[in-house]
């Protein structure tokens, strides 16, 4: 029976890392909060209620909640969390970043039409050589009807550049 | 002029060629979202605020409330005939009404969802006409601190009162109200958390966050649980028409449905779903057919449906009275009304009576469009559910991106729209709610406004707020509200809260 309460007991002492990371974030945000605001502190005016009043009060609330997170952490209180894949993330992230990267100098049509095929490929259509140009040419049927319908200003590129 | 004359000049605006076109392009999309699992009304809305600069504000509105009332009555369908709701108000119709189409009574369920759903949007928007005025004559007298108060109040319950944890709640909202405080100060016009960015000197843009959280967030984690056997969608067999029995066991669950759905939606208490658990709950209780619940009973379909529409008109009673949002939908379209310098609120009845009377009257109209749109036409959005997996979600990524792009096309845009994704994505697999963090951004700096401006009157006297007898009330409330649940959940009773939570929508 001893031996089954030192297991429980070390069960509950191993904490939940993830919240702790969480709580940390708190803790830099409420800090990063606090010494922005520091400069305007002197402002309140005669009523002391100036524009670092708020701040310092969500920046004070953050971290109680970051406290009250650690607890939580070291009570195992966070539900249990489903087993995440990551690859398919990646994907999309990957397509999000390609969208970010060549939307300056390949324009619209281009840009999502990669941002298009990568994530489809996240979902499971694998064959990216298929779906980019096929994303290409729906972004292009998209960027005719949103900016040149609707006057929706969308960056052009060589695509683009085409239709003008 | 009485609530009469103004409803019959907003009919005459809201039938005007162009509001019709926008009121049917609402429900349209509305529908379609709220059919597809994973998007709902709310990310919508979100999409689709940047694509809409260019409109009408009283267009835009009509279109937005559109796709409110169309997200509500598609989720039904996904609910009923593949058992998977499409949005969280509609977890309960998915109890009886899949049940109901695994026997073969798919139809009588869809029909029966439809019907109600439209008595209850007609009933509950007639008494939102008639309810507005009457909340706009209290709200007039409220000054600095009534609005702080209120204010405290729909931030505790959107975040902590209903949910699986108090603390997830209220870290989630106190993020969104950390992010409210980029940007210039509007009372003193000194810089806060800009870092010398200049695209951050405007503050963090409501909807790039409300796309980033939802839409990007949403699909981040759906591809994060890998690849699923694919859901089995119930075909629709047999008559699609009510028998005389079905209608008698209807009309009774639809008008219970909307008188607990419509005060719930328009209480500060965030979400249409738990308007819903308790039309069930009564239903089960007054049925003359126990054994059948559990096993398709046609109430259990017909109450909670109409009462997640009655919601849906309730949460406009303090959206367009008060401007506080308690749903995320509600919030986003708040987003919109700023989006044309307008602020909702006791103010905008009498400065823009035309655009809020016109928009009260085009959710009748929208109304009779989703029951002809989705009786008749229920098979084509059966259909949508057959879209492959990765063409689906690059299809909304896609779209997210668009409506920011063409807001804002700026590298730094989209990369906000990529970090808050990735956020919205670890706080989904940690279970913190997302809809806290964007109604403390929408409502933080009007909070602080509210708060600064009482302070200042009161010198600095904290006391002040509490010496109104309205925001003590207030205030008082939303003390019960964050410490009730702290004690029902130490004492075990959490499931009850969990099985209320107000989510995404």
């Amino acid at each position: 029976m001893s031996v089954d309460n030192n297991k429980t007991v070390t069960e509950q002492r191993r904490p939940d890392w993830a919240a702790l990371v969480i709580a940390a974030v708190l803790v830099i945000m409420a800090a990063v909060i606090f010494f922005d605001v520091s400069r305007l502190r002197d402002m309140g005016g005669y009523s002391q209620v100036g524009p670092a009043t708020v701040p310092d009060w969500i920046a004070f609330a953050l971290v109680g909640l970051a406290v009250w997170t650690v607890f939580a952490a070291f009570r195992r209180d966070f539900p249990e969390r489903e087993k995440q894949e990551i690859k398919p993330v990646a994907w999309v992230v990957a397509g999000l970043i390609a969208q970010m990267v060549l939307i300056r100098f390949a324009g619209f049509s281009i840009a999502t039409g990669c941002l298009f095929g990568l994530a489809a490929a996240g979902f499971g259509a694998r064959r990216i050589w298929i779906s980019i140009p096929i994303g290409i040419v729906i972004c292009f049927a998209i960027y005719w009807l949103f900016a040149v319908m609707l006057q929706l200003s969308l960056p052009a590129g060589p695509l683009e550049r085409l239709i003008h | 002029m009485s609530t009469f004359d103004f409803l019959l000049q907003g009919l005459a605006s809201a039938m005007m060629p162009m509001n019709l076109l926008y009121a049917l392009i609402g429900v349209t999309l509305g529908t379609l979202v709220g059919v597809l699992p994973g998007i709902g009304p709310a990310t919508t809305v979100a999409l689709l605020l940047p694509v809409t600069y260019q409109l009408d504000a009283t267009g835009s509105l009509i279109m937005f409330a559109g796709i409110y009332y169309g997200g509500m009555y598609g989720g039904s369908t996904t609910s009923i005939l593949l058992n998977t709701p499409g949005e969280s108000a509609s977890i309960v119709t998915a109890l009886e009404g899949n049940k109901m189409a695994r026997a073969g009574r798919g139809g009588p369920a869809l029909a029966t969802a439809a019907i109600g759903s439209f008595v209850a949007g007609l009933i509950a928007t007639l008494a939102l006409a008639f309810v507005a005025p009457l909340v706009v004559k209290i709200a007039l007298s409220f000054g600095p601190r009534e609005n702080f108060a209120l204010m405290v109040l729909a931030f505790i319950t959107v975040s902590s009162a209903f949910g699986n944890s108090a603390l997830r709640g209220l870290t989630s909202l106190f993020i969104g109200l950390a992010l409210s405080l980029v940007g210039i100060d509007q009372l003193t016009g000194q810089n806060r958390l800009s870092f010398g960015v200049p695209d951050l000197l405007d503050g963090i843009e409501v909807t790039t966050m409300a796309v980033a959280m939802f839409a990007i967030g949403e699909t981040l984690f759906i591809a994060a649980q890998g690849a699923q056997a694919p859901d089995k969608i119930e075909a629709i067999k047999g008559s699609v028409w009510m028998t005389a029995n079905d209608w008698s066991r209807s009309w009774k669950a639809w008008l219970r449905g909307t008188v607990i759905g419509f005060p719930i939606g328009a209480m500060p208490a965030g979400g249409a779903e738990i308007g819903t658990f308790l039309s069930y709950a009564t239903e089960k209780k007054l049925t003359k057919h126990p054994e059948e619940f559990g096993n398709g009973a046609i109430e259990g379909v017909a109450g909670p449906e109409a009462a997640n529409n009655a919601s849906a008109a309730g949460t406009l009673v303090p959206l367009l009275t008060l401007g506080l949002p308690t749903s995320a939908t509600a919030a986003i379209m708040l987003a919109g009304f700023q989006q044309y310098g307008l602020q909702p609120g006791p103010l905008l009845f009498a400065t823009n009576p035309q655009l809020v009377w016109g928009l009260i009257a085009s959710l009748l109209i929208a109304n009779l469009m989703l029951l002809i749109l989705n009786l008749p036409l229920v098979g084509l959005w059966v259909k949508l559910l057959t879209i492959p997996k990765p063409w689906l979600y690059a299809g909304i990524l896609v779209f997210a991106t668009l409506g920011t792009i063409g807001a804002n096309p700026s590298v730094f845009e989209l990369g906000m729209l990529l970090v808050f994704g990735l956020v919205a994505y670890v706080m989904r697999v940690m279970d913190f709610p997302i809809a806290p963090v964007i109604v403390g951004l929408i409502l933080g700096p009007l909070a602080e406004q509210h708060l600064r401006r009482a302070l200042a009157i009161s010198q600095g006297d904290i006391t002040t707020l509490f010496q109104s007898p309205i925001a003590a009330v207030l205030l008082a409330l939303a003390a019960i509200a964050l410490i009730l649940p702290l004690i029902l959940r130490l004492r075990g009773r959490g499931n009850v809260l969990t099985q209320m939570a107000a989510s995404e929508d």
